[in-house]
C-alpha cells in the first residue's frame, strides 16, 4: 500500500512544481534558446521536487532519454505547427497521471490555455523558425536509446530513421504530379512522375482544442507498455570540436544566465525526505553496481554541466540567490571539469 | 543518372536552416568554394574537382547582447561585376567579407526598432544584382547596398517595402531584354513573391500572392521564377506577368533549397533531391517540366543543395546534423 502512495505523491509533487504558475510565467516570457547547461540545471531541480532522489548516473541517463526522445519528436514533426500538437500530447499524458488531483489538473489546463493563446495563432513560418531553433539545441546529439533501436526508429549510428512512406503532413499533397497551365490559367497538361516514396494523404488534421484527437502519435507516452530504458554511450557524440565550443569559451554571460535560472528556480520548493514518508532513490540501471560503474565509465565529452549556485561576488545577485538558497538544500555534486574556461563560475564555486 | 562522389568533411554539422549551402564556382582556378552554416558559426571551404578539401575557415556571427551567441541564418557568395563578396546574415546583423572570408569589409547592425518583444529579429535572404547586394529582413524589408568596385566604402542605398512577413530568400539574374525587365524576386514566410526591376531605384513590378505556406526558396532564370513551398510544392511563374505555368507536387515535406541553371534542382526535408528539365513548348511558348532524376539521401533532412558547375552535371547537398557535404555527378 505505502509504495503506491509514495509513487503518486512523487508524480504529484513533480507535476505541480513543473506547472507552478510562477515557473510557467517565466517560461512563457519571450527569450532565447536556453544553453544546455541552463536546461540541465532546471531539469535537475525539477527532478528533485519530490522525495525521490537519483544518483548522478541515473540522472544523466534520464536526461539523455528525455533529450533524445524530444529530439526525435521535433525532428519527425511532419509540419512545423505539429510541435504544438506534440506539446499537447505531452499535456494529455500528464493529465492522465494526475486525474485524481483537481488542483494540479487545473494548473495543467491553465497552461494549456496559455499555450493556445500564445502559440495557437502563429503562422507556419513562425513555427518553422521555432522548430529550426529547437533543432539547433539538439544538433550533434546521437545517444542511442534501446527502445528506439529496438523499434527501428534509430540506427546503430545514433541517427533517427526518416521513413519515406506513411501519412503526409496536413496540407501536403501526395508527390508525383506535374500540372501545366496556359496563360488563361487553364490546365493544359497533367503528367505523373516517380517520386521514390510511398506516401498517403493525412486522414485529418490533429485537434488543437483542450480535448480532441491529436492524430499525431509523436509525444504520446513511449513507455505505456513496459519497455527497457537503456542508453548507449560509445560513439554517441560526434563533432565534439564544434559541440564543446559552447562550454570551452569563457562565458561573459554567465551572470545573465544565473539571473535567468534564479527566476526560473526561485519558486521551486525542494522536498527533503522527512517525517512518516520515507524518501526513495530511483535507479535507472538494473543494479546499484551497474549504476556506479556507469558513473565511472561515462565518456568525458558527455559530462553534463550543472551550475552550482553557491555564491557570487556580485552583491545584488548574491542577495537574490541567498534568498533562494534559503528555501532549498544545495545538493552535493562533484564539479565536472569538462570545460576549461568558465572563469566566473569557477570563482563562484571556490567561494 | 547520377552517381555519388566522394564527400567533403565538415568541421561542424549543418544547421536546420533553408538554403544552407552556397557554392562559388571558380573554373579558371579549378576550385570550388562551399559555405555552410553550423549555428553560431559558418564554415567556408575550398575543394579541388575530385572533392579533395584544400582549405577551410570558420566565421563567427558578430557578438551582441544576449544569453547565447547569435545564430547565423545564411551564408552566400555574391558575384558582382568587379569583385566577389561573401555575405553572412545573423540574428544581429549583416557581415560582408572578401570572398575568401579573410577580411570583414562591412558590418551592418540590425535595428530592432519596431519589433515587438515576441518577434525574432534577423536578416535572411541574400543576392547580388549588378553592383548592388540585397539582403532581406525579419520585418519584410529588403536592404539594398551599393558596392564599390573595391574597398569597404559600402553604402545602404535603399530599403524596399514589399513584404509584411520575414523575407526568406532572394533571387536575381541579369535582365532578359525589353520584354522582361524583371531581374529580382523576393520571397517571404507567407509565400508572397515580389518581382522587381533593379536600378538606382528598384521598382516593384508585380506581386504573386502566397497560399498560406512559407516560400523558403526561390530562383530566377531566363524570365522564369521557380518557387519552393513549405507544403512540398514547386511552382513556376512567368516573371514579367506573374502567371502560374507549372505546379509540381514535388516533395512530401517542406522544400528547403532550389537551384536553377539550366535544370531545376529541388531539395526538401523528406530526404529527397529531384532534378527537373525545363523547356519552352514550341506551340504555346509556355514552360514545360519533365522529371529527370530523384535521389534519396537516407535518413537526412536536406537543408541545402546547389549545382557545382554551369551545365548542371554535378551537385552538392547538405543535411541537418550531417558533418559532410555530399556530392553527386552525372555519369
Amino acid at each position: 500500500m505505502q509504495p503506491f502512495c509514495t509513487f503518486t505523491g512523487v508524480l504529484n509533487d513533480i507535476i505541480s512544481t513543473m506547472f507552478n504558475r510562477k515557473f510557467m510565467e517565466e517560461l512563457f516570457k519571450p527569450q532565447e534558446l536556453y544553453s544546455k547547461k541552463a536546461l540541465r540545471t532546471v531539469y535537475d531541480r525539477l527532478a528533485h521536487a519530490s522525495i525521490m532522489r537519483l544518483n548522478q548516473a541515473s540522472m544523466d541517463k534520464l536526461y539523455d532519454l528525455m533529450t533524445m526522445a524530444f529530439k526525435y519528436q521535433v525532428l519527425l514533426c511532419p509540419r512545423p505547427k505539429d510541435v504544438l500538437l506534440v506539446t499537447f500530447n505531452h499535456l494529455d499524458a500528464i493529465k492522465g497521471f494526475i486525474r485524481d488531483s483537481p488542483t494540479i489538473l487545473h494548473q495543467v489546463d491553465e497552461t494549456f490555455q496559455q499555450l493556445t493563446e500564445i502559440y495557437g495563432g502563429l503562422s507556419a513560418g513562425e513555427f518553422q523558425l521555432i522548430r529550426q531553433t529547437l533543432l539547433i539545441f539538439f544538433q550533434d546529439l546521437h545517444i542511442r536509446v534501446s527502445i528506439f533501436l529496438k523499434d527501428k526508429v534509430q540506427n546503430s549510428n545514433g541517427r533517427f530513421v526518416l521513413p519515406v512512406s506513411g501519412p503526409l503532413p496536413w496540407g501536403t499533397k501526395v508527390p508525383g504530379l506535374i500540372r501545366t497551365f496556359n496563360n488563361k490559367g487553364e490546365e493544359v497538361r497533367k503528367v505523373e512522375f516517380k517520386h521514390g516514396g510511398s506516401y498517403v494523404a493525412a486522414p485529418k488534421e490533429g485537434s488543437f482544442e483542450l480535448y480532441g484527437d491529436r492524430v499525431l502519435k509523436l509525444g504520446t507516452n513511449m513507455y505505456s507498455v513496459n519497455r527497457p530504458v537503456e542508453t548507449h554511450m560509445s560513439g554517441a557524440s560526434e563533432n565534439l570540436a564544434a559541440q564543446t565550443q559552447e562550454s570551452i569559451a569563457p562565458n561573459p554571460l554567465a551572470k545573465e544566465e544565473l539571473n535567468l535560472l534564479a527566476r526560473l528556480i526561485g519558486g521551486m520548493e525542494i522536498k527533503k525526505p522527512s517525517g512518516p514518508e520515507p524518501g526513495f532513490r530511483l535507479n535507472l540501471f538494473t543494479t546499484d553496481e551497474e549504476e556506479e560503474q556507469a558513473a565511472l565509465t561515462r565518456p568525458e565529452e558527455l559530462f553534463y554541466e550543472v551550475i552550482n549556485i553557491q555564491a557570487t561576488q556580485d552583491q545584488q545577485t548574491n542577495e537574490e540567490l541567498a534568498r533562494i538558497m534559503g528555501e532549498f538544500e544545495i545538493l552535493d555534486q562533484p564539479r565536472r571539469s569538462a570545460s576549461k574556461g568558465d572563469d566566473l563560475l569557477a570563482m563562484m564555486d571556490e567561494l | 543518372m547520377f552517381r555519388r562522389e566522394r564527400s567533403i568533411p565538415l568541421r561542424g554539422s549543418a544547421a536546420a536552416l533553408c538554403n544552407n549551402l552556397s557554392v562559388l564556382q571558380l573554373p579558371g582556378r579549378n576550385l570550388t568554394h562551399f559555405g555552410v552554416v553550423h549555428g553560431p558559426s559558418a564554415q567556408l571551404l575550398s575543394a579541388a574537382p575530385e572533392g579533395v578539401p584544400l582549405a577551410q575557415r570558420q566565421l563567427q556571427a558578430k557578438e551582441g547582447a544576449g544569453v547565447s551567441p547569435p545564430l547565423i541564418t545564411q551564408v552566400h557568395w555574391c558575384v558582382l561585376p568587379f569583385r566577389v563578396l561573401l555575405v553572412l546574415t545573423s540574428h544581429r546583423g549583416i557581415q560582408m567579407y572578401e570572398s575568401d572570408g579573410s577580411v570583414m569589409v562591412y558590418w551592418h547592425a540590425l535595428d530592432a526598432g519596431d519589433a515587438s518583444l515576441v518577434q525574432a529579429v534577423f536578416a535572411r535572404g541574400i543576392a547580388s544584382s549588378g553592383h548592388f547586394i540585397c539582403v532581406g529582413m525579419w520585418s519584410g524589408r529588403v536592404l539594398v547596398f551599393d558596392i564599390p568596385a573595391k574597398g569597404p566604402n559600402i553604402v545602404l542605398s535603399e530599403e524596399l517595402a514589399g513584404h509584411q512577413t520575414p523575407v526568406t530568400d532572394i533571387a536575381t539574374e541579369p535582365a532578359q531584354g525589353q520584354d522582361c525587365v524583371a531581374d529580382m524576386v523576393t520571397a517571404d514566410d507567407s509565400g508572397l513573391l515580389c518581382v522587381w526591376q533593379s536600378g538606382p531605384e528598384f521598382k516593384l513590378l508585380t506581386r504573386i500572392p502566397g497560399f498560406g505556406v512559407p516560400c523558403p526558396s526561390v530562383q530566377l532564370w531566363q524570365g522564369t521564377i521557380a518557387a519552393g513551398y513549405g507544403n512540398g510544392q514547386v511552382r513556376l511563374y512567368e516573371a514579367s506577368t506573374g502567371t502560374l505555368h507549372v505546379q509540381i507536387d514535388a516533395h512530401a515535406r517542406a522544400i528547403c533549397a532550389l537551384d536553377l541553371a539550366p535544370e531545376l534542382l529541388s531539395a526538401a526535408e523528406d530526404t529527397f533531391v529531384h532534378i527537373w528539365k525545363l523547356s519552352r513548348s514550341p506551340e504555346g511558348g509556355y514552360i514545360e517540366v519533365e522529371h529527370c532524376h530523384g535521389e534519396c539521401v537516407p535518413d537526412t533532412q536536406v537543408c541545402g543543395a546547389r549545382f557545382c558547375d554551369p551545365a548542371g552535371s554535378s551537385f552538392a547537398v547538405t543535411g541537418y546534423d550531417l558533418a559532410e557535404i555530399l556530392r553527386f555527378s552525372s555519369m
